[in-house]
C-alpha cells in the first residue's frame, strides 16, 4: 500500500499534448475514480501511472519512489484490463500465479496467495479451467485475482466492467467495493460510467480533453461542480444549463422570464445550471420559471418531465414526484429552492 | 456429380504414385517388359529387403540408411532453422521499436521476390570460402532464411492483443519470458504448420544439395535417385529406383499425417 503522487503530469503524441498537466495526491488506501467521456485521456493517464505509456513531463511517485523511468514490473502495481488480457493457454491458477512465479516467490507462498484470492473471489471451482471455459464475469474475477495475489502498492483498473452485461456489472461493482474495503488497497479506477464513478469513488477525477476539470468527492462533484462540463457530465438526467442575462440580482431567462438569484454578477451573461430534481413545482404567483411540458415519462417512484421554457425553445428536464398529475401540454411553474442553483462563467465555463 | 469429379481428380493425381509402388514390387525384367501390371507383384520382399541390405550401396555407393539419415537431418535442420530464424525476426519486427524497423521488414519482404536460383552463385562462393562444401552445415544454413515463414509469424504475432503483452509486462515478464511463456505456447499451432511445410521443402531440395555435395556420402535421397538412373534403360535397376522413390515419399507423408492431427487439435483449442 502506498500513496500515489502525480505532479504536473503531461503527455504529448507527436507534438500534440493530450494530457495537460495533472496534479494530484492519492492517499494511502484511497479509491480514486478517473471518469470522463471517451477520448478525454483517462485511460492514457492510468497507463502512464502503470508505466505502459511514457511521460512527457512531470513526475509520478508511488510510495516514496519517483517511478517515471521504471518499468511496470518495478512499480509495484497490478492492473486489470478492460478485456481482462488473461493468458489463454494457462489455467486460472497459472494465470494468477504467473506474476508471482516471475518474482521467484516460493511455491508454498504462491499456492497460499492464489488460494486466498480464489476464496475471496469465489473462484475455487474453476482454478484448473482455461479462461475460454469461463463466463465473462468469471474471467473478470480471474483478472481481479491476478491483480490481488500480487499484493501491490496500488491497484489500477481500466474500465474493468465495461465488457459485462448490466446485471453482472452491478454485482461486480459491489464486489469491487467490498474487496476494496477488505483489502484497503490504494486503487485507481478508470470508467466512463458515472454510476460506477459515483458509487465506488472516495474521490473522483473528472477529465475532459486531457484536463482534470475537478478532483473531489462524489458528493462535492455533484453538489458543487467546478465547471459547466462537470455539471453536465455528472448526473442523470443531465443538469439543465442555459444562458441567462444578469440584471440587478435578477436573472433574465430565455423567454424573458425573471428569476431572482443571489450571487449573480451585476450584469452580463452567465450560464445557469439547475438539476432536474432541484426544480420544484410552485404556485404561479411567486417568481418562477414557466414550463410547457412536451412529454412525461412515469417511472413509478418518480417521473421525468420534458418541456421547454414558455416562450422559448430552451429545453428543460424536470424530476417530478411519482404522484404527479402533470401531463403533456400542461404549463407548470417551477423554481429552485434557495441556493440550489449553479452559476458558471459564460466565457470559461468555470463555476462562479 | 461434384463427387465424381473429385474422385476422378484424386485418381489422376494418385495414379503415378500408385504406379511407383506397383513398380517397386516387380523385378526389373517385368518393369522393362510393357505393359506394367496394375497389381503388386511377388518381388516386394526381395526388392525392399535388397534395398535395405545393401543393393543400393553397389549403385550409389552409400547405404539407403545413410541416404535417409542425411535427408532427415537436412530436412529437420532446415525446418527448425527456418522456424528459429523467422520467429526471432518476426518477434523483433512486431514487438520492438528500433530504428529502421520498417526498412528491415521490407528488406525481408523483398527477398520473397528472389528465388534461390538467383542468389545461388554467390551463395555457393560463400560456402566454398567457408569450407562448407560437403558438410551438413553447408547443406542446411543457406536454406534456412525464410521470408515466407517470417511473414506468417509476423501476421500471427500481430493478432496477439496488445493487452496480453501489457499484462505480461505488468506481471514482470521481460522480452525473453514473454516469448517463452506466452508467445511460444500460443504459436505452437503455427509452428507445427510451418514445420510441416518446411520439412517437405527441405526433403525435396534438389538443386542446392546437388551443387554443394561432391561426396556420395553426403547425398540426399533425391540426389541418390537421380544418380541411380543411368542413360541406358537396361543399366538402371528400375525396381530399386522405385523402392527408393517410395521410401523418399513416405517420410513427408508421415510428417504430414502425424503433425496435421496435432495442429488441427491445436487450432481448435487455442484462443487468443
Amino acid at each position: 500500500m502506498a500513496r500515489i503522487q502525480l505532479k504536473d503530469l503531461r503527455k504529448s503524441y507527436a507534438g500534440q499534448e493530450v494530457i495537460h498537466g495533472i496534479t494530484m495526491d492519492i492517499e494511502n488506501g484511497e479509491f480514486v475514480v478517473i471518469v470522463g467521456p471517451s477520448g478525454c485521456g483517462k485511460s492514457t493517464l492510468l497507463r502512464m501511472v502503470a508505466g505502459l505509456e511514457g511521460i512527457t513531463s512531470g513526475t509520478i511517485s508511488i510510495g516514496d519512489r519517483v517511478v517515471n523511468d521504471l518499468e511496470p514490473r518495478q512499480r509495484d502495481i497490478a492492473m486489470v484490463f478492460q478485456n481482462y488480457a488473461l493468458y489463454p493457454h494457462m489455467s486460472v491458477r497459472e494465470n494468477m500465479a504467473y506474476g508471482l512465479k516471475i518474482a521467484r516467490m516460493s511455491k508454498d507462498e504462491i499456492d497460499q496467495r492464489v488460494a486466498k484470492a480464489a476464496t475471496m473471489l469465489e473462484l475455487e471451482p474453476y482454478l484448473d479451467r482455461k479462461p475460454r471455459a469461463l463466463s465473462g464475469g468469471q474471467r473478470q474475477r480471474v483478472a481481479m485475482g491476478r491483480a490481488l495475489v500480487r499484493e501491490p502498492a496500488a491497484f489500477l483498473l481500466d474500465e474493468p466492467l465495461s465488457n459485462l452485461d448490466a446485471k453482472l456489472r452491478v454485482q461486480m461493482r459491489l464486489q469491487i467495493k467490498d474487496l476494496h474495503q477488505r483489502t484497503g488497497q490504494t486503487t485507481l479506477y478508470v470508467t466512463h460510467d458515472q454510476v460506477e464513478a459515483m458509487t465506488l469513488a472516495d474521490r473522483l477525477i473528472v477529465m475532459n480533453k486531457g484536463v482534470a476539470e475537478q478532483i473531489a468527492t462524489p458528493h462535492e462533484v455533484y453538489t458543487t461542480p467546478a465547471s459547466e462540463f462537470v455539471a453536465g457530465f455528472i448526473g442523470s438526467p443531465a443538469m439543465n444549463i442555459f444562458t441567462v442575462q444578469a440584471e440587478k440580482g435578477m436573472a433574465i431567462l430565455p423567454g424573458g422570464h425573471r428569476l431572482p438569484l443571489a450571487a449573480l454578477p451585476a450584469s452580463g451573461q452567465v450560464r445557469l445550471g439547475l438539476r432536474p430534481e432541484d426544480l420544484e413545482i410552485v404556485d404561479a404567483g411567486v417568481p418562477s420559471i414557466p414550463v410547457v411540458l412536451r412529454s412525461v415519462e412515469w417511472l413509478g417512484a418518480d417521473a421525468f418531465g420534458y418541456g421547454v421554457i414558455d416562450g422559448s425553445e430552451e429545453r428543460v428536464t424536470l424530476r417530478l414526484a411519482g404522484s404527479t398529475a402533470a401531463a403533456r401540454g400542461d404549463r407548470i411553474h417551477v423554481a429552485p429552492p434557495e441556493g440550489r442553483w449553479h452559476l458558471f462563467s459564460a466565457d470559461t465555463g468555470k463555476r462562479l | 456429380m461434384a463427387h465424381f469429379w473429385m474422385i476422378l481428380g484424386v485418381i489422376i493425381v494418385a495414379f503415378p504414385v500408385y504406379y511407383v509402388f506397383i513398380a517397386s514390387t516387380h523385378s526389373v525384367q517385368t518393369i522393362l517388359r510393357p505393359p506394367l501390371p496394375l497389381l503388386p507383384g511377388p518381388e516386394a520382399a526381395a526388392n525392399y529387403g535388397g534395398a535395405f541390405s545393401g543393393e543400393i550401396d553397389r549403385i550409389g555407393g552409400v547405404s539407403l540408411w545413410r541416404l535417409l539419415g542425411n535427408t532427415t537431418l537436412i530436412a529437420v535442420g532446415i525446418a527448425l532453422g527456418k522456424i528459429a530464424i523467422s520467429m526471432a525476426s518476426a518477434y523483433a519486427i512486431v514487438f520492438f521499436r528500433f530504428p529502421f524497423r520498417m526498412a528491415c521488414f521490407w528488406l525481408i519482404f523483398i527477398t520473397l521476390m528472389l528465388p534461390v536460383e538467383v542468389r545461388i552463385q554467390p551463395t555457393y562462393k560463400v560456402m566454398v570460402d567457408l569450407g562448407l562444401i560437403d558438410t551438413y552445415a553447408g547443406l542446411i544454413l543457406p536454406l534456412i532464411a525464410s521470408a515466407t515463414a517470417t511473414l506468417l509469424f509476423r501476421q500471427f504475432f500481430m493478432t496477439i492483443p496488445d493487452e496480453l503483452l501489457e499484462a505480461a509486462r505488468v506481471d514482470g515478464a521481460g522480452p525473453w519470458r514473454f516469448f517463452k511463456d506466452i508467445l511460444w505456447p500460443l504459436s505452437l499451432t503455427n509452428v507445427a504448420a510451418i514445420f510441416v511445410i518446411q520439412f517437405i521443402y527441405g526433403w525435396t531440395q534438389y538443386l542446392w544439395p546437388l551443387l554443394v555435395t561432391n561426396s556420395n556420402e553426403m547425398n540426399t535421397i533425391v540426389i541418390a535417385l537421380k544418380k541411380m538412373i543411368s542413360f541406358a534403360d537396361a543399366d538402371t535397376p528400375w525396381n530399386l529406383v522405385m523402392v527408393t522413390s517410395v521410401l523418399a515419399i513416405l517420410p513427408p507423408i508421415l510428417v504430414v499425417v502425424v503433425m496435421q492431427r496435432w495442429f488441427v487439435k491445436g487450432l481448435v483449442e487455442t484462443e487468443k
